[in-house]
């Protein structure tokens, strides 16, 4: 088995390990020293299970970095690029316009090389679960060098939060736990024991279960632990089961990723009816077998999907295991594209699901970073990357126009957001929109390199907003802050870096001076993971200009993003304090809480250094399926060549819109002019709208849940006047019946009974009178009795 | 002289009646247990008259020894009962004895 196998399939159990621990382990919780309910050995446990697994991810990376002979400092793209920063900007537009000739080139033969393709995963079998004719149901692995970044990022975000929880989750740790969010009939508030155990084992649960969907080999086993990590982020809202708000987020999380898993079932069926394979790809670890997966069906070698025009319409034809060329309805392949598709709009909310990811704010804060960083919305980009070779132009387009909706709806609404988590909760559907956005385009490695940076920077503002809300005792409210960064410096500066990296600030050194800079601009991660998709859109809108909107939309949402992000800042952490008393009180948190900060704070500002030249996203590009345009679809996915054209160009655009939102956000919140309330008041209505989210909820309200609850009424009515008329009727009938029998019962068989024992009674008091007692008279009876018995013996048998 | 069946079928018959007349009339319970001690005397002159006259060798007689044992236990248990019954009573005459009456 291959190394990098072992050391990803360990760091996976290793949570599940620390889970059954804290769940079944009861005994030593009550033995821990300091009683049951005040030991931190729980949260050792999780954080070394979790730690652990980081340490043998990054050991697979670094494995997996030699084995798949990944070049990541002189490979081909970046040996090209390397040389054009060199030249002038000018120069770069021109070797552009060769580019197309070029097509075939140095470039293109590399992701076309077979060799090259056979050699940047492994996949193999761990468990044979069972067979059912050709149906297999196995845990498979698939590694490649996504899923070993993927490893790698989220242990390391998990064991960070594992860390912050430790101090966060510490007033968990009584057997007396006050809520004062829950009010008793009584009016007090509730009191119950601690959950910090329990909290930890939720959290290993969820690590394993995010763990186990990154390494899975098949779909079927991504559906497995994608269901697990749904229940998990179900546990997690609902840790504070008691308060209403909670227990509703939690359902409202649950039942709306079941619509999106209904169509992610459907997808499975057609899949499997298909190409009855739940494979990936073929198997080249142990175990190996010929058998072609998914991705080799679709698509051949070059990534061209084979389509054809038959009598019956449209058809995707392909290679089955057993060799024989067959073919499956065009139509069908795109309906299981977009059923995978709406199983992933369901996990990462976007729209139309996107509506249960704010309510999610009810869980804990570090639930709230872990579900909105690195496990639960990642799942749904990495499956939609995962997939990237099933899905055909048209899925695609529908992935990015669903991207570029959910990007700009949610970044609108966290403009008027006042709850500091709330704010950040739409940051990341608006996130994840960029992120689907760039899949979508056929910018697949930009999008995945957003996931990585963001999941960096963003478990780094939802941790920073945790250490905030501690520090103010559990306010939430940015209108009663202000002027925090005197008060807690660390989570304040630790956030900016978060802040200035999610708005793409940058100083632009390769446009400016490029001879010297050479492709190392002062920036942040997110800059250039935001550049890299919205480069990806501008060289899309350029190919398909009748799409230009999925251009300007995540462009527009840049500013807006600028925006809102300084906004919260400026109402955190700069100015005044507005609230004088809740500034008194407010204290930075322990080192538990910002030594995690400071590490995620390093990963977001570095991790993406070097940009596309860089490390990381060198290293996800060798994953990257080469797809070919299919024929007959009006969609031009744009190349590498055509991208790196553009991206200057929408370096610069997106760098000038964020500036313009930061210096809006600027003045309106520290130099007060223009001053937002008066803006408020004059788009009042607008104004409410957005509150109110775009009465998205009011509108599911409206179109789901009151029609459900209509036709709810009326099977209640006919449950409560027909069924159980019915079973009332038959009730009766039953009490009359046994009315008629308890009189047989009582007036014949009892009178029997009782008739046959009085007339026994009677006999006895009659013979009662013969028993005198006198013993002279009983010796007389026996002799008159012998006597006649003799007389009697004489008269009846005279002869003998 | 030898004595035929019939008289000590008589003697056993006489002893027998009188022993029951005894039992049925007397009201002293020493008198009874007189009764009772004629009564079985009876009926051992008749198994050993029947003994004798019949071919039965010496069954007859073995039996009366038993009976004679017999005789004496119970008129070991009866004296005893009659010694508590005057113990309760100061009397031995046995129509006070009627608590077993229905």
């Amino acid at each position: 088995m291959d190394i990098k196998a072992c050391l990803l399939t360990t760091a996976w159990l290793l949570p599940l390990v620390g889970f059954a621990v804290e769940i079944f382990g009861g005994y030593w919780s009550h033995h821990a020293p300091g009683g049951r309910f005040r030991s931190r050995l729980a949260a050792y446990i999780s954080v070394g299970c979790i730690g652990g697994g980081f340490l043998l991810s990054l050991t697979a990376l670094v494995f997996g970095v030699t084995d798949f002979d990944l070049s990541l400092w002189d490979s081909p793209h970046h040996a090209s690029a390397s040389e054009a920063p060199a030249t002038d900007a000018l120069a770069q537009f021109a070797v552009a316009d060769e580019a197309p000739a070029g097509h075939g080139g140095a470039e293109q033969a590399q992701p076309g090389d077979p060799d090259a393709h056979e050699h940047n995963h492994v996949s193999g079998r761990l468990y044979e679960l069972a067979t059912f004719g050709k149906i297999r149901f196995a845990i498979d692995y698939y590694i490649d060098s996504l899923t070993l970044v993927m490893f790698t990022m989220v242990t390391l975000i998990a064991t960070c939060i594992h860390v912050f929880a430790i101090g966060y989750m510490d007033d968990e740790r009584t057997d007396e736990h006050v809520d004062h969010q829950v009010h008793i009939s009584d009016g007090s508030h509730l009191h119950r024991p601690g959950r910090f155990y329990q909290f930890f084992a939720y959290l290993s649960l969820f690590c394993f279960s995010m763990l186990g969907l990154v390494l899975a080999g098949n779909i079927f086993m991504v559906f497995v632990f994608w269901e697990l990590v749904g229940i998990c982020s179900y546990l997690l809202i609902g840790f504070y089961v008691e308060r209403h708000s909670a227990s509703t987020a939690a359902n409202k999380a649950f039942i709306v990723n079941r619509v999106g898993d209904f169509g992610f079932i459907i997808g499975l069926m057609i899949l499997i009816t298909s190409f009855g394979t739940f494979n990936f790809t073929a198997y080249n670890d142990r175990g190996a077998s010929d058998q072609p997966g998914l991705f080799e069906m679709v698509r051949d070698h070059d990534g061209a999907v084979h389509v054809d025009e038959t009598d019956q319409g449209r058809v995707v034809k392909f290679h089955t295991p057993n060799g024989s060329d067959t073919s499956i309805p065009y139509w069908l392949l795109v309906t299981a594209g977009l059923g995978i598709f709406a199983g992933c709009v369901g996990k990462s909310a976007q729209f139309p699901l996107q509506t249960w990811l704010p309510d999610a704010m009810e869980g804990p804060t570090p639930v709230s970073a872990l579900v909105h960083s690195a496990t639960m919305v990642a799942a749904g980009v990495y499956l939609a990357g995962r997939f990237f070779p099933v899905f055909l132009p048209e899925v695609l387009l529908t992935i990015a126009y669903t991207g570029a909706i959910t990007l700009f709806v949610a970044a609108t609404i966290a403009v008027v957001a006042t709850d500091i988590k709330r704010v950040l909760a739409y940051s990341t559907i608006s996130q994840l929109g960029y992120m689907m956005l760039a899949i979508g385009l056929g910018g697949w490695a930009a999008g995945l390199f957003h996931l990585i940076t963001h999941a960096f920077f963003k478990s780094l503002m939802f941790l920073a907003s945790g250490s905030v809300i501690v520090g103010c005792h559990h306010e939430q409210e940015m209108t009663r802050m202000g002027g925090l960064r005197k008060k807690m410096p660390i989570t304040a500066y630790t956030m900016l870096v978060g802040v200035i990296a999610i708005c793409g600030l940058a100083i632009p050194w390769t446009w400016a001076v490029p001879k010297i800079a050479s492709g190392w601009d002062i920036a942040f991660s997110g800059y250039h993971s935001k550049d890299a998709i919205v480069a990806t859109a501008l060289t899309y809108a350029n190919l398909n200009p009748i799409h230009s909107l999925l251009f300007l939309a995540p462009l527009v949402t840049a500013g807006i993003t600028a925006f809102y992000m300084f906004r919260l800042w400026f109402y955190t952490f700069a100015g005044e304090p507005r609230d004088q008393e809740l500034y008194d009180h407010c204290h930075e948190s322990p080192w538990v809480m910002t030594g995690p900060l400071l590490v995620l704070a390093l990963f977001a500002a570095a991790c993406a250094i070097g940009g596309e030249q860089g490390t990381l996203f060198q290293l996800l590009s060798q994953s990257e399926t080469h797809v070919q345009d299919v024929a007959g679809s009006a969609i031009n996915l744009p190349t590498h060549q055509d991208i790196a054209v553009f991206h200057g160009q929408a370096g610069i655009m997106a760098l000038l819109v964020a500036g313009l939102g930061t210096l809006l956000a600027y003045l309106m919140y520290c130099r007060r002019t223009p001053d937002p309330s008066l803006i408020k008041r004059q788009f009042a209505a607008t104004h409410e709208f957005l509150v109110e989210k775009w009465r998205f909820d009011e509108l599911y309200d409206a179109m789901f849940v009151r029609p459900v609850h209509v036709v709810a009424s009326w099977f209640s009515g006919f449950d409560h006047r027909v069924l159980d008329g019915i079973l009332h009727w038959f009730a009766r009938t039953g009490v009359t019946v046994s009315g008629w029998d308890r009189r047989f019962d009582e007036g014949v068989v009892d009178g029997i009974v009782n008739w046959v024992a009085e007339k026994t009674q009677e006999v006895g008091r009659s013979l009662q009178t013969v028993q005198t007692g006198r013993l002279r008279q009983y010796v007389m009876f026996i002799a008159l009795g012998v006597v006649t018995l003799f007389v009697l013996i004489f008269a009846l048998f005279p002869e003998t | 002289m030898d004595t035929s069946l019939t008289n000590y079928l008589l003697i056993g018959a006489v002893m027998f009646v009188s022993g029951v007349v005894c039992m049925a009339t007397k009201r002293n319970g020493i008198a009874v247990l007189m009764g009772v001690e004629l009564v079985l005397n009876g009926a051992n002159i008749n198994f050993v008259a029947f003994s004798r006259h019949t071919s039965l060798g010496l069954d007859g007689q073995v039996v009366s020894l038993f009976v004679i044992v017999l005789a004496a236990a119970e008129a070991a248990v009866a004296l005893a009962i009659a010694l508590n019954f005057y113990n309760n009573y100061q009397t031995i005459d046995i129509d006070r004895g009627d608590k077993l009456q229905g």
